[in-house]
């Protein structure tokens, strides 16, 4: 059985919420999937203090029209116009007309000794396990790695607590601070969390500064950090390290919209280049949560066929440009990170495969046949991000080997196979991994 | 907020109460012992809390593999770290 929607929109984050509620306001039959328990995507994790903004949106969407289906990951476009999503027990079959991508992003992770430690988690990852319930009161915490979340969640896990014994950003962040803050979605609440953190930490936030060895016996005891020529050691029951965000284009890439420098390209009224496929929010540029909605909105007016309200907000969108790539250009990685990793070191976690056995290889694909790395559960989302900085290998090479289920499924789920089968090789690989997660 | 009553539940047999809203994740990371060994044996923790790096994957009320940190606690539930 087929569910059908006239618009369907893939992510409950800030642009998917806008682009949904935008949509089912021009009177369209709109459905909202989600991987996660609860809408509201990264940024407005519940558990959360949530922010006025946060509310406001959500408590629109609770009220709407919206078929909210929350706890499904899509695994497959099985032909035009239909989607295959899996949830905890079992498959659905969703069809749309129009299909909105707001897939959001995820952490940059980037291999150093030690990294594979329990309790070494990225920055965004220990602050959605404290607002999953991890108590945090009390514990010594170093946050790591580049981007404007690191203040954010540092802010976060001290105001829970926590002992915050170092921040470390790998780019000189001082100059800045009043730049980041405009970015952070809402400024004034930024500048706020910003100045909060520099009162609060003062001399523990180090610029040009990295970890560059996470120790312990079962799991993490302290973190080795490198600030030029110094290099010195702290005690730790966390590190939260993340190294900026990544958009997450698995299924844009499925869908085989055109992807360039690592974005989804779309036009002003956020179409991407297949037919009535859209894209919002940080697939197609690292832009915040303010951007993010107003290319929602966008979104779900020019799906609703509102082009005339779509061209207006799409000309407030051509002013924050500049922004995105000026935030690019802030979180570029110092290449000296691309030394931390020895020969020993993890890179692929699902395969454990060790840094020395890729070397070998001159591509991402021969490295994947040669060593299994990118070929465990994560497919590579983790260790391909990775290599790409690590080894220069093409962002589009690794994401053309993208296929159906672009996450391991059950073994029932290929009784929607008629779904996979005509993929090709795509049965194969399912057939594969299936096995491989019931072994 | 309305106070909700907490949550009880067994990891690897062992009972814990949490409250609502807590995921299985973080409920695990309490107990304090890894998620899974890795191919070659080396305990493993979560690392992204969004699902996509399938470090934190345990068995929830018999379904193998399922990534704990995108499941709340439920009254009753038995999970089993590998």
């Amino acid at each position: 059985m087929t569910e059908r929607f006239d618009i369907l929109v893939v992510g409950a984050g800030p642009a998917g919420i806008a682009a949904a509620l935008t949509a089912a306001a021009a009177g369209k039959r709109v459905g909202l999937v989600d991987d996660n328990p609860a809408a509201g995507g990264q940024i407005w994790r519940s558990g959360a203090a949530q922010s006025t903004t946060a509310r406001n949106w959500l408590g629109r969407l609770a009220a709407s029209s919206v078929t909210r289906l929350q706890g499904w990951r899509i695994v497959d476009s099985p032909s035009r116009g239909l989607l295959l999503a899996e949830g905890n027990r079992t498959c659905r079959n969703l069809g749309y007309e129009q299909l909105i991508l707001a897939t959001g992003a995820r952490e940059r992770f980037l291999p150093f000794p030690g990294w594979t430690l329990p309790n070494v988690m990225g920055a965004g990852g220990l602050d959605a396990m404290v607002r999953g319930g991890l108590p945090i009161a009390g514990k010594r915490v170093v946050v790591a790695g580049t981007g404007p979340l690191l203040l954010a969640v540092a802010a976060h896990l001290a105001r829970r607590g926590a002992k915050i014994v170092a921040i470390c950003e790998q780019a000189p962040l001082r100059r800045f601070i009043p730049f980041l803050a405009s970015l952070m979605g809402e400024p004034a609440k930024a500048m706020q969390g910003i100045e909060y953190a520099r009162s609060t930490f003062g001399s523990r936030i180090y610029t040009g500064c990295w970890p560059v060895a996470a120790s312990g016996q079962e799991k993490l005891e302290s973190v080795t950090l490198r600030r030029g020529e110094r290099q010195w050691e702290e005690r730790c029951d966390y590190l939260a390290c993340g190294f900026h965000l990544v958009p997450n284009l698995e299924l844009p890439a499925l869908m085989g919209c055109h992807i360039q420098g690592g974005f989804v390209v779309v036009n002003h009224l956020q179409q991407a280049s297949v037919p009535d496929v859209f894209c919002a929010g940080e697939p197609t540029g690292i832009g915040g949560m303010e951007l993010a909605l107003l290319e929602g909105e966008i979104a779900g007016l020019a799906a609703a066929r509102n082009t005339d309200a779509a061209n207006r907000l799409a000309r407030r969108r051509r002013r924050t440009l500049g922004f995105v790539r000026a935030l690019s250009a802030v979180t570029e990685l110092d290449p000296r990170l691309k030394e931390l990793a020895t020969d020993a070191t993890l890179v692929c976690r699902c395969e454990d495969v060790p840094l020395g056995k890729l070397r070998e290889h001159g591509s991402w694909r021969e490295a994947k046949l040669h060593t299994r790395c990118g070929m465990g559960p994560c497919q590579g989302r983790i260790c391909g991000t990775a290599s790409e900085f690590l080894f220069g290998w093409d962002a589009g090479s690794i994401l053309s080997s993208v296929r159906p289920p672009l996450f391991p499924v059950r073994v029932s789920s290929l009784g929607h196979a008629d779904t996979l089968a005509d993929k090709g090789d795509g049965l194969a690989s399912a057939g594969m991994l299936a096995s491989k997660e019931t072994e | 907020m309305p106070e909700l009553p907490p949550v009880h539940l067994l990891i690897n047999d062992v009972a814990i109460t949490v409250d609502q809203g807590t995921t299985v994740a973080s409920a695990i990371l309490i107990v304090g012992i890894p998620m899974r060994l890795s191919v070659t044996g080396e305990p493993r923790g979560p690392l992204c809390g969004m699902g996509i790096c399938f470090e934190c994957r345990a068995t929830i009320d018999g379904a193998q593999h399922q990534r704990s940190c995108q499941v709340l606690c439920a009254e009753g539930m038995e999970v089993r770290t590998s």
